[in-house]
């Protein structure tokens, strides 16, 4: 996993709530076997037409935009646990999802895959989108360490949470199955002696 | 402090096999089910590492998302879909795991053979990179989706880094109407909480009405806890419960079985232990329910009017649908009908369609797809009978697998048609591209595919 610990970046505004990860990446694009080469499909159907013709209505579209983060409505990530949906974001080339809510599932996925999500307030939110939108320059500056995220030359900045022992293996790099391959003893001497 | 526990607590707790200092903690997890799509990168990415499968003995594997529902003695047409299921047979040959692949009597839906094989039973932690594995949570089991990532830590290590969720209880006491079945009772639940309800939290259903509920009824209930947003729901075991599990393949089998239902008894939530969160609903509120929305929260009674509301989101939505805020749904022309998926697709929903169906014909603009969750379901509607219901009413019985729901096979809704399905999902496009998903109960469903529109069930019954 690529290590994280600050990003500068201006920023893509997808305001929409309850963006579900069959939009993020739709079931029909699932039957690949590995991980690489979901970013051509990420938001399949709001980026092109039927036809494959590119919609430009669609913010992904918009050359007024650009950058490593996606700043999304309320309760992203919702529905099926593919993390398809995390694989097709960072095959883009986002580093960050900024929401004001995350479905637990894809709030997962997006931290084992170096996907940094970044929960802010509803109004700090809604503070974003009217900044990028009327200054598509704006940029972002999300500090893991300092657990902020701040827009470049304002006053806007914001604190996040994030799990302590997640934000370690962020900022380094590292991933749960190290970690649980490495306590196969502990997980045995359960096995010895589960009650249920 | 207290030591009244929750079901929840009491399921989890006795699963922790470590708690890292400010951190997670490491939970066991008894019972793996994977399936083709979810798991290809988890084994590619053990290989790489060069990491065993830990406990292969604890891995039940299917094929369902992929497979066709029609000729499954043929070879499958899509290159893709069929690549992925020949890799999820090598993946588990070369890792000595149980695979119902297709055409093998216990092949179906993972959410429904596993219950059906006493794979499922309560007390246990369950996992499926499947976001509806919190269906098995009907058992009182802790049992929910995972990411591949996650697939394969349990491939190594039989166990899952996790933060304890919340705890959340939703109480439903009363008497249900006439023609309110499971699938209303949850769709009025989402309706009420909204689909972000849940997150964070792992829910337990009480009260009378889940405590009256057949084993069936309260899979369907629990199976749509992640479109609340919860990790899982759960509810409580009892006498419904072990009656069911009793006999079945896999479970616990003579003084086994006996010991098993004592430890299962201690199970459920003490009395005054806290939830974090708590609601409850009325059974005499609740009616036939359909959505009109692109997600599942965005649900009416079936005799209401679509809300009013401005909010830009909930707009899209309905411009999506092609419908209008307001507006009724009632003789609303439906093309498609939908009888399937984890939520829906088990005998008693098959028998609550054919109930209705019974020397009535459908309507001739309508194409209704019948696709029970498994092999032995199938099986079930030829034995009671069922299927001559559906042939002579010109319904569509097909084999086996999540079909019309997810529509990975060549099961899809064209662009811009309705279809009053049962599944679990009206997202956009879920069921194919542009199509148009309203999600009801198996009684609605069968009656929209007689009608050929949408009626109000409950002058039907009444």
């Amino acid at each position: 996993m690529e290590k994280f610990t600050k990003l500068q970046s201006r920023a893509i505004p997808l305001n929409i709530e309850n963006v579900d990860t069959d939009q993020i990446i739709p079931a029909r694009f699932l039957k690949a076997t590995d991980r690489k080469g979901f970013g051509d499909n990420v938001f399949r159907d709001w980026r092109y037409h039927k036809d494959g013709t590119v919609n430009s209505d669609f913010v992904l579209n918009d050359s007024k935009y650009s950058g490593s983060i996606l700043v999304a409505g309320d309760n992203f990530g919702c529905g099926s646990s593919r993390e398809h949906a995390a694989w097709a974001i960072t095959d883009f080339g986002f580093k960050v999802v900024v929401s004001s809510f995350f479905a637990d599932i894809f709030k997962g996925n997006a931290l084992n895959n170096g996907l940094l999500p970044v929960q802010v307030s509803k109004e700090f939110l809604s503070d974003l989108f009217e900044q990028i939108v009327s200054n598509p320059n704006t940029e972002l500056v999300v500090d893991l360490e300092k657990q902020t995220i701040s827009v470049k030359n304002s006053e806007l900045s914001e604190n996040f949470e994030i799990d302590a022992y997640k934000k370690t293996c962020m900022i380094n790099g590292y991933d749960d199955i190290d970690y649980l391959v490495n306590n196969k003893e502990q997980i045995e001497a359960f096995e010895a002696q589960k009650i249920y | 402090m207290t030591t009244k526990k929750t079901l929840f607590d009491k399921v989890w707790d006795s699963h922790v096999v470590s708690t890292i200092e400010n951190g997670p903690q490491i939970l066991y997890i008894d019972k793996h089910l994977i399936h083709e799509v979810t798991s290809p990168q988890a084994f590619n990415e053990l290989e790489d590492r060069g990491i065993p499968v830990f406990r292969p003995d604890q891995i039940v594997a299917t094929a369902d998302h992929n497979t066709p529902t029609l000729n499954q003695d043929q070879p499958i047409r899509d290159a893709l879909s069929r690549k992925q299921l020949e890799q999820l047979s090598e993946n588990c040959k070369k890792n000595n795991i149980t695979l119902y692949e297709l055409g093998h009597k216990y092949n179906g839906i993972v959410h429904v053979m596993a219950p059906e094989l006493g794979v499922t039973q309560p007390g246990l932690t369950m996992v499926c990179g499947d976001s509806h594995t919190s269906t098995h949570g009907a058992f009182g089991t802790i049992a929910f989706g995972i990411g591949t990532s996650q697939v394969a830590q349990v491939f190594a290590s039989q166990c899952l880094l996790l933060t304890k969720p919340k705890s959340l209880r939703v109480s439903v006491n009363g008497k249900l109407k006439n023609g309110v079945l499971p699938k209303d009772v949850i769709l009025y639940i989402i309706s009420k909480l909204g689909t972000n309800s849940g997150t964070g939290y792992f829910c337990e259903y009480a009260g009378n009405v889940f405590e009256d509920m057949s084993m069936e009824g309260r899979m369907t209930v629990c199976n749509m806890s992640i479109e609340m947003g919860a990790r899982g729901g759960m509810i409580a075991p009892d006498d419904t419960t072990f009656e069911y599990v009793k006999g079945r393949k896999f479970a616990p089998q003579g003084d086994d079985f006996d010991k098993k239902v004592a430890y299962w008894k201690t199970l459920p939530t003490d009395e005054g232990a806290q939830f974090d969160k708590e609601y409850s609903f009325d059974a005499e509120d609740i009616e036939p329910m359909i959505t009109y929305g692109t997600n599942p929260g965005m649900g009416i009674k079936i005799s209401e009017n679509i809300p009013v509301d401005e909010n830009p989101s909930f707009k899209k939505s309905l411009a999506y649908m092609n419908f209008e805020a307001g507006e009724s749904l009632i003789n609303k022309l439906i093309n498609f009908v939908f009888i399937g998926s984890c939520t829906n697709s088990r005998i008693e929903d098959f028998r609550v369609a054919a109930n209705y169906i019974k020397g009535k014909k459908k309507a001739e603009n309508v194409t209704a797809w019948l696709v029970p969750g498994s092999k032995q379901v199938e099986a079930q509607i030829i034995e009671e009978g069922l299927k001559t219901v559906f042939d002579d009413a010109g319904f569509e019985l097909r084999q086996p697998g999540c079909s019309a729901c997810l529509a990975m096979n060549d099961d899809k809704i064209p662009e811009g048609e309705y279809c009053v399905s049962t599944s679990n999902r009206n997202f956009e496009g879920r069921q194919g591209q542009g199509s148009r998903t309203i999600l009801a109960s198996p009684l609605v469903a069968a009656a929209t595919a007689v009608e050929g529109k949408i009626v109000d069930i409950t002058k039907q019954l009444n």
